[in-house]
């Protein structure tokens, strides 16, 4: 394996790294051994109000009414918050890189899009006083009919899901999904030795950290407010909480960086700005941490898919074309889900030369959980469903999946179907040195290429 | 809620409180104690990060209603390292990658002290009995295993695998 590190690559090493393969300490490793390492929740303040969320028991309803009478007259319950509170209570986390329209409100105040919606913040002296208060804001709803398929949410007549999208799509640049046009699949198909279609589909998956989601916001002097948070998003979080609060950035001040527990699931921004808001009107610190079940119910999850793969492909191996169309549920409100939409979209031919591909990547709104980031969110369902295919493929036309890789495997200097020229590609080696490792036979005209086509 | 005494005995001190009888052991201990090594991950009893020693036996403090350790030893993390020299077991998760982001290791290394009192020569088997109850998200448990046989081997007297 040392031959191949050393051969491929070469002109891209700097071989005065000297790093790589040698074991270094983590540089907090002392800290959590010792339980010395301070997560956001191992701080302790006088005075800490706790904030117990009202949220939505239904799929999809309009709030008729709403009354805190109750909850107010609830000893140790200092005060709740409603939308009505929020100074710019419309947002979405990606405005920041032009990812719009802002979809989602902070505090639902209309009608409730999922089950779990956050409605009415109750704050109290205690963590009991908290969930009494919450049991007893009294929210009056108008249920309405939900949807829960990608598909059954694009059909005309669907229930309308995000009036701030006004369809139950993201709109790309004008189009109802995102598109990658590359060659003439139709006439590939029809000129290739076969051709399969097959369906794939993904369940939402929950990170469920071992350390819920959370934060505590404590008032500073001079009327500014720190955050100690366990975001993966710190300056997210600090963006998105300035604008949401049309506050000055220099009012607020994010402390993290220890996570117990991310994999993506706490880069949204949920808990934050309504800690923050609530700190500064009760001018208290306010701790807000999800329960174990809020974590697993409201927590955005990774995105289900759904997947439908045409590909022609000849007896000599090669695939001539392959027609994708994707669905992303992203639930009710966008959060990461359209970038995770366009990601899937051009990574979908996967890391294969293929002269004529199609894809429709659609980003779908449902009445689920918003879905989100989580590990290479928008590619890894997307790769199950291509390597599934691969080998599908392979059996069909009697190739080894291994030679049938790598031959269909991008070289230097191919064009990707988004238009991209491929550049540092080592698939075809990676391949190889996998076979060698696992034993795997691959023939001698496979083991001779190359990433670098050669003039092949 | 009725104010209760309670009197025990925690790491190297003796603890006199009043305390609402409602309050779990976990509660008394972080937010009352100010001891935040022993973690809340679920508060029902699932996740194991709450792990402490009663009598010297791995209980889930979120469960333990205080008022129950009346008159007991209960250990935590804190008390592992004996005046700033670190356990075998903490030395062998430095040296063995067996924390990642470090939320669950406290209550892996009570787990794991609890065995090893126990059990000088566990078998790998019973070391995974020992931490069956402790999750860990980041996918850590192979080298979380090793790192405990390699304190098992240490404490014993052998010499512990080298990295």
């Amino acid at each position: 394996m040392l031959e191949y590190s050393s051969k491929y690559f070469a002109e891209e090493r700097n071989q005065s790294l000297h790093e790589v393969g040698v074991e270094r300490p983590r540089s907090d490793v002392q800290g959590h051994v010792t339980g010395r390492t301070q997560f956001y929740a191992d701080r302790n303040f006088p005075g800490l109000l706790h904030l117990k969320m009202v949220r939505s028991p239904h799929h999809h309803a309009r709030i008729k009414s709403i009354d805190v009478s109750k909850a107010l007259k609830v000893p140790g319950v200092v005060r709740v918050l409603t939308a009505a509170d929020i100074p710019s209570n419309i947002y979405t986390i990606l405005c920041l890189i032009q990812v719009e329209p802002n979809d989602e409100p902070v505090l639902a105040f209309d009608k409730v899009r999922y089950k779990g919606e956050q409605i009415v913040a109750v704050l109290a002296d205690s963590q009991r006083a908290a969930r009494e208060g919450a049991a007893r804001v009294k929210v009056v709803y108008e249920p309405l009919p939900a949807v829960f398929d990608v598909e059954e949410a694009l059909k005309p007549g669907a229930p309308l899901v995000n009036e701030y999208h006004g369809r139950n799509w993201f709109t790309y640049e004008g189009h109802h999904c995102r598109r990658v046009r590359h060659g003439d699949v139709e006439k590939a198909f029809a000129a290739a030795d076969h051709v399969i279609e097959e369906k794939y589909q993904s369940s939402p998956i929950e990170h469920a950290p071992t350390e819920t989601t959370g934060c505590i916001v404590v008032p500073d002097s001079n009327d500014r407010f720190t955050c100690y948070s366990n975001t993966q998003a710190l300056y997210f979080t600090l963006d998105n909480s300035a604008l949401i609060l049309k506050s000055p950035f220099h009012k607020l001040r994010l402390v993290g960086g220890t996570v117990g527990g991310g994999f993506g699931g706490k880069v949204d921004v949920i808990v934050e700005p309504i800690a923050f808001l609530a700190a500064m009107l009760a001018r208290r610190p306010v701790k807000y941490e999800f329960s174990r079940e809020e974590e697993m119910q409201v927590s955005s999850p990774r995105a289900a898919e759904r997947i439908y793969i045409k590909d022609g492909v000849m007896n000599d191996g090669r695939i001539i074309a392959r027609k994708v169309r994707l669905y992303v549920d992203a639930g009710a409100y966008s959060r990461h889900s359209p970038y995770g939409t366009t990601k899937a979209a051009a990574h979908m031919p996967g890391p294969y030369t293929i002269p004529n591909v199609w894809v429709d990547s659609h980003c779908v709104y449902t009445n689920r959980t918003p879905s989100s980031a989580m590990r290479g969110f928008g590619v890894t369902i997307g790769d199950f469903a291509l390597e599934v295919q691969m080998d599908k493929l392979a059996r069909l036309i009697g190739m080894d999946p291994m030679e049938f890789r790598i031959l269909n495997a991008y070289r230097d200097g191919d064009l990707k179907a988004h238009g991209k020229e491929t550049t540092g590609a080592a698939l075809v080696e990676c391949i190889q040195a996998a076979a060698q490792l696992a034993d795997w036979p691959i023939g001698e005209r496979y083991k001779a290429m190359s990433s670098q086509r050669k003039g092949a | 809620m009725n104010r209760i005494p309670l009197r025990f005995h925690l790491n190297d001190a003796e603890i006199g409180e009043f305390i609402d009888s409602g309050t779990t052991l976990l509660s008394l201990l972080r937010d009352k104690l100010g001891l935040t090594a022993t973690k809340s991950g679920c508060n029902q009893g699932s996740c194991g990060a709450c792990t402490v020693l009663i009598n010297g036996a791995p209980q889930l403090s979120c469960l333990v209603l205080a008022a129950r350790c009346e008159g007991k030893s209960v250990a935590t993390l804190e008390g592992v390292s004996d005046n700033g020299t670190l356990h075998p077991l903490q030395r062998a998760f430095m040296d063995g990658f067996a924390a990642q982001c470090g939320f669950c290791t406290p209550g892996m290394i009570i787990a794991a002290k609890a065995l090893l009192d126990r059990n000088p020569d566990p078998d790998r088997g019973e070391v995974i009995d020992a931490i069956s109850g402790n999750i860990c998200r980041c996918t850590g448990y192979e080298p979380i295993i090793d790192a405990i046989l390699a304190a098992a081997a240490e404490m014993r007297g052998g010499k512990r695998k080298s990295a």
